[in-house]
């Protein structure tokens, strides 16, 4: 799974959903691996009013990935003067939609649950006595 | 100009769904001057603002799955001396810029044929446009055609219409392409090509946009999505499904069809404890639940009270801790997923992104009995059928309300209504059998029928 997908997921317990702690899954033993994939421009400058930024910064941490800005970049950010795209954008496709978990696990930072993670599927199916 | 629109003929109640939802997308006003579902012509007219008709003509076809081609209408009449006089009064100014470029007649004649003579002998009587350039087979700079439209087993057409080729659809290459036949990896519930292309114009796929399959199955509509430049992902609750066997997974399927790059990937989930953010991140959801036509519905949790709490192996590790654990799943009811479908539709997409849903219905056209699942953020679009012998499937679109659009009242309204009937459902306490969950499920319907009609968004 590319690592954007990871600023969509949460704890999967009823429980958890909605609170802070659960958001994001921390990866342990986490395997990552890069395929390069076609730039992406149009989904980048799409999808980055939506997303939790704080949330990309602690999971690149954790991940050991280069820091990424301290702010969500700004869309005039994206592109060079020229209209070619910036390396902010390279950047981000690199880590957006070029790295992804391979195997490991997502933890849960509040109830410390621990989703398995094989051949880049990640598995949300829980125990009955957390449904 | 008006233009004519050449669809197949089949599907037909898809078929103006389909180019109304790929003329929005790409900003296009038009307004249908003639629709019938029995017959393959259908005419429009532009009505926006951009004086230049050819390129928007193009651009509502290219990507049709269900029009072959768009013509601009040079005449039409009930009959050939109609026809005539109604291609000099329209186009007479015009010959004179089409008369020395290659060309080529065709006719295209609906529920009857014409031997080639009678072919010949009918566009000789189109020379007065005196068009003296060659005549070409191949490649024409101009190519007209002659639409006859009969009824089945009528002797004569009841209506001729004279049209100038202006663009064609990707139909054909896009149905050689994702044919299931030539696809590495399907099962026996895959959605053919066909209907999965049409959805995902329904559902407005395009570059840029995130579209999330929460049953994907085998990928049949994120294929299609990503077909159109979207950026994809899925999940199912049946995780052999997306990892497939060896060589033949999702993830092939997309490299299969050079669109890997817009597989964000797949997780095992189900959707009423789903890992989702609520949060409005998605352009579009597109689904064909899984309503348990073959093994009933299932969702996690069990009815079993011994299983409500962690189970323990004889080794005393938990249960559910085990590399091989598969956990117990309990029924789960149809109207209930369409519920859940709807609800989390309306709180994962943004402002008029789309929601394609699948629901099967018992009987065939008119006779079909079923009510259209609502919600107060969510607007319906548009109702197509498929019809089966004795059953038929629905594929319904809802566009996402502003919020400043959505009553507040109703929502509230309809919030209750739902955990009320949930509780009903998994609350221990409660018997239910078939028929009190019917009884309830028609008052929470109507109740909600009434509230739904003032506070509609569109
Ligand atoms: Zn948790």
């Amino acid at each position: 799974m590319k690592l954007l997908t990871l600023n969509f997921l949460t704890c999967a317990r009823k429980t958890c959903k909605s609170l802070p702690a659960a958001f994001p899954l921390h990866p342990r033993e986490a395997e990552l691996e890069q395929v390069e994939t076609d730039m992406n421009a149009a989904l980048i400058k799409n999808i980055l009013p939506r997303l939790e930024w704080d949330a990309m910064k602690t999971v690149t941490t954790e991940l050991g990935l280069p820091n990424l800005p301290a702010e969500t970049p700004a869309p005039e950010d994206l592109a060079t003067a020229d209209g070619e795209p910036s390396q902010t954008l390279k950047d981000l496709h690199v880590l957006l939609m070029d790295t992804a978990v391979v195997s490991g696990k997502l933890v849960c930072g509040n109830c410390g649950h621990e989703y398995a993670v094989k051949e880049g599927i990640a598995n949300f199916l829980l125990p009955s006595h957390m449904v | 100009m008006d233009y004519l629109i050449r669809f197949v003929q089949m599907h037909e109640s898809f078929r103006q769904a389909e180019t109304d939802a790929i003329a929005d997308l790409e900003g296009l006003q038009m307004q249908w001057l003639h629709y019938s579902a029995d017959a393959p012509f259908a005419i429009i007219r532009f009505t926006g603002p951009t004086g230049e008709t050819t390129s928007a003509a193009r651009t509502l076809i290219a990507r049709s799955i269900l029009a072959t081609s768009i013509h601009e209408l040079w005449g039409t009449g009930p009959d050939y001396p109609t026809l005539h006089t109604s291609i000099r009064a329209l186009t007479s100014a015009q010959w004179p810029a089409y008369q020395h470029t290659s060309f080529r007649f065709t006719i295209d004649s609906y529920h009857s044929s014409r031997p080639l003579a009678s072919q010949h002998t009918l566009i000789e009587s189109f020379a007065y446009m005196s068009f003296t350039g060659p005549i070409a087979m191949r490649n024409p700079a101009n190519h007209f055609t002659v639409f006859e439209e009969s009824r089945l087993d009528a002797p004569t057409p009841h209506r001729l219409y004279f049209g100038r080729l202006v663009g064609a659809s990707g139909r054909k290459q896009a149905l050689v392409k994702y044919n299931l036949k030539k696809r590495t990896y399907i099962a026996t519930t895959s959605m053919d090509a066909e209907l999965s292309l049409v959805t995902a114009n329904l559902a407005q796929a395009a570059a840029g946009k995130l579209i999330y399959d929460p049953f994907m199955g085998t990928g049949s509509f994120p294929l299609a999505c990503a077909h159109f430049g979207a950026t994809v992902f899925g999940s199912d609750l049946d995780g052999r499904s997306i990892r497939g066997q060896g060589a033949r997974s999702v993830k092939a399927n997309f490299e299969q069809y050079a669109t890997a790059s817009n597989y964000l990937g797949g997780f095992v989930a189900d959707l009423t404890n789903t890992p989702l953010r609520h949060t409005r991140t998605l352009d579009g959801i597109i689904c064909d639940p899984p309503y348990g036509v073959r093994e009933g519905l299932k969702v996690l949790g069990s009815t079993r009270v011994a299983l409500k709490e962690v189970v323990y192996l004889s080794d005393g590790t938990p249960a559910h801790l085990g590399a091989n654990y598969i956990p117990p799943k309990k029924g789960y009811r149809f109207e209930r997923m369409l519920d859940d479908v709807l609800s989390f539709a309306a709180e994962g997409l943004v402002e008029g992104g789309r929601l394609c849903m699948w629901m099967p219905v018992a009987g065939a056209g008119e006779e079909a009995e079923y009510e259209i699942p609502r919600h107060p953020a969510l607007r319906l679009v548009s109702e197509c059928t498929q019809d089966f012998n004795k059953w038929s499937r629905r594929l319904l679109t809802y566009a996402r309300c502003a919020d400043g659009e959505v009553d507040a009242d109703a929502l509230l309204a309809y919030r209750a209504r739902r955990s009320v009937l949930s509780e009903a459902e998994i609350g221990p306490e409660v018997k239910t059998t078939a028929n009190n969950l019917n009884a309830f499920r028609k008052r929470y319907f109507e109740g909600f029928r009434e509230r739904s009609a003032e506070s509609r968004c569109d």
